[in-house]
C-alpha cells in the first residue's frame, strides 16, 4: 500500500492532524453553518426523554490567550451514563446499560456570544486503573481555526468534592493550582441544572490539557 | 480469550511526531489558539478506549454523495470524482464502522457558510459535506467535486492547496482525528503554511491522496485514492495485574 512499510511488525504511522479550521460547521454541524443538508443530525443533546438520570447543561466558553472568546469552536464530549458505565463494548464493567443514552453529543460555540452548551445527565463514577474509581467526570475534545491537534480535557463537577479528592487523574496533576481548571461550577437556574465549564487555551488559567 | 484482549486493549502512545506542533506561528491563528503548558500524559483508562458507536440507520442514502445530496435543479459544476480508501489502525488492522465525516469548498473555492466572504460564487447545486461508516474490511468511499484553492487572511496572498476535510471518529475517544486530504501534484502544497506546520515529510506524504486510475469510471469520473491511519490497540497479554509506580 502508499507509503506504508509491510514488514514481520508492521507498523504504520498514525495520519497526521490539521486544523479543522474556520468552516468545520459545514461538515459537523451543517445547520450551524446555514443550510439544511441531512435528514439526520448530530447535535448536544444527549439525552432523551427515557434516558436515566440527573438532567444536567453544561455551558461556556473558550477563550483564546488574549481572553477573547473563540466564537469558530466545536466541542464534543464523551460520558459515561447515571450508573458509570459507557455505551461501548469494552466497558465490562457489571453496571445497567442505558441503551437510550450513547453518551456523545457535539456543539458549536454561538457565533457571536461564544457560548456552548450541552443538554445530558450527570454521569455516575467509573472504575479506573487498578480499580480505583475514577470522579464522575465528562471528556471533552476540541477544535477550531488554529488549533492544529484537538485538545482533550475532562470536565469534574464543583458538588463531587469528596470524589474528586481521590480522583487518579486529578491526583496525577502534581500543581494543585492547575487541578481547579477542571471543576465546572455547579448552579441552579429555574430549576435547571447548570454547570459553567469554561475553558482558557492559553495564559494564566490556562485549562489543563492531556495526552491520552 | 486473548483475541477478546485483543481488541479492547489501550491504545498506543500517540507518536507526537508525525503530527503538527500545537504553536506554529507561520500558522497566525495558532499564536494565541495553543497551549503554553506541556500536556499531561494519562495512561488510558475506560474513559479513552471506549467511544461512540455509530449505525448505519443514522445516515442518509446520499449522505456519501456530494454531487447529489445538495442537487436543486441540476448538477453541480466542477470536475466529478470518486474518493474512496481504507481507514487501517497502526497495526495495519482495518477499523470497520468508523464514522467519516468530509467536508469542503465548491469548485471555486467557496464554502457555503455564513461566514465565507470569498468573491468566487455559491454553486447552488453544490452543499459541500457528506459522512459514511466504514465496511468490515475498513473500506469507505465517496463521490464529490474536486475543491478549488482558496485565499485566505494568513499572510496577505496565501492559498490553500485544494483540499477535503476530514474527521473521523474510530472505535475509541483516543483515536479521535480531524485532517485534510489533499490531492497529487497541486504546486500550492509546497507552500502551505497549514501544510508547514507538520514537520515530517514523510507524514505530509500520508495526506496527499494519490490519482488512482483503477477507480476511473469510464465517461463520467476520475478517482483518487486516500487511506487513514489511526491509533493502534496494543494487545492486553496480562490483565489487571497491579502495576508498579501507579498512584
Amino acid at each position: 500500500m502508499r507509503h506504508m512499510k509491510i514488514n514481520q511488525f508492521s507498523e504504520l504511522k498514525e495520519t497526521a492532524s490539521q486544523t479543522a479550521g474556520p468552516y468545520v460547521h459545514i461538515g459537523l454541524a451543517p445547520k450551524a453553518a446555514g443550510f439544511d443538508i441531512f435528514e439526520k443530525n448530530f447535535t448536544n443533546v444527549l439525552a432523551g426523554s427515557d434516558t436515566q438520570g440527573e438532567r444536567i447543561r453544561i455551558e461556556g466558553r473558550v477563550f483564546d490567550g488574549s481572553g477573547t472568546p473563540v466564537r469558530d469552536v466545536l466541542i464534543e464530549i464523551w460520558q459515561a451514563n447515571a450508573a458509570g458505565k459507557y455505551n461501548h463494548p469494552a466497558d465490562r464493567q457489571e453496571k445497567p446499560l442505558d441503551t437510550t443514552f450513547r453518551g456523545w453529543g457535539r456543539a458549536c460555540s454561538d457565533f457571536e456570544s461564544g457560548v456552548y452548551t450541552f443538554e445530558t445527565i450527570k454521569p455516575g463514577s467509573v472504575i479506573g486503573r487498578n480499580g480505583r474509581p475514577m470522579a464522575p467526570h465528562v471528556n471533552l475534545w476540541i477544535v477550531a481555526r488554529g488549533i492544529n491537534i484537538g485538545l482533550n480535557t475532562r470536565m469534574y463537577f464543583s458538588d463531587e468534592t469528596e470524589a474528586n479528592a481521590k480522583d487518579p487523574v486529578l491526583n496525577l496533576i502534581e500543581w494543585e493550582v492547575r487541578r481547579k481548571t477542571l471543576i465546572a461550577q455547579r448552579s441552579e437556574e429555574n430549576g435547571q441544572v447548570v454547570y459553567r465549564f469554561d475553558i482558557n487555551l492559553q495564559g494564566p488559567e490556562e485549562t489543563v490539557f492531556f495526552d491520552i | 480469550m486473548p483475541g477478546l484482549l485483543d481488541q479492547f486493549g489501550e491504545f498506543m502512545q500517540r507518536d507526537r511526531s508525525v503530527h503538527p506542533d500545537a504553536y506554529t506561528p507561520g500558522y497566525k491563528t495558532s499564536v494565541l489558539r495553543s497551549p503554553r503548558n506541556a500536556l499531561i500524559s494519562l495512561q488510558n483508562s475506560l474513559s479513552e478506549i471506549t467511544g461512540p458507536q455509530f449505525s448505519p440507520d443514522e445516515l442518509g442514502p446520499l449522505d456519501n454523495d456530494l454531487i447529489m445530496n445538495y442537487a436543486k435543479d441540476g448538477l453541480p459544476i466542477g470536475e466529478r470524482i470518486v474518493v474512496h480508501g481504507y481507514v487501517l489502525d497502526e497495526l495495519g488492522r482495518p477499523v470497520p464502522n468508523a464514522l467519516v465525516e468530509v467536508w469542503q469548498a465548491n469548485a471555486g473555492g467557496r464554502y457555503r457558510h455564513k461566514k465565507d466572504q470569498y468573491i468566487a460564487p455559491i454553486d447552488p447545486n453544490f452543499g459541500g459535506c457528506g459522512r459514511m461508516l466504514t465496511d468490515q474490511n475498513g473500506y469507505y468511499f465517496y463521490r464529490t467535486i474536486k475543491p478549488g484553492p482558496y485565499p485566505w487572511r494568513n499572510r496577505i496572498n496565501d492559498w490553500r492547496p485544494a483540499h477535503i476535510h476530514y474527521a473521523i471518529s474510530g472505535d475509541g475517544w483516543a483515536q479521535r482525528l480531524v485532517t485534510q486530504l489533499y490531492f497529487e501534484g497541486d504546486p500550492l502544497i509546497a507552500q502551505c503554511p497549514i501544510l508547514q506546520s507538520i514537520d515530517n515529510e514523510e507524514a505530509v506524504r500520508g495526506l496527499i491522496a494519490q490519482l488512482d486510475r483503477s477507480a476511473f469510471i469510464q465517461l463520467d469520473s476520475l478517482a483518487y485514492r486516500f487511506d487513514i491511519v489511526l491509533r493502534g490497540r496494543r494487545a492486553t497479554l496480562f490483565e489487571n495485574r497491579v502495576q508498579g509506580g501507579g498512584k
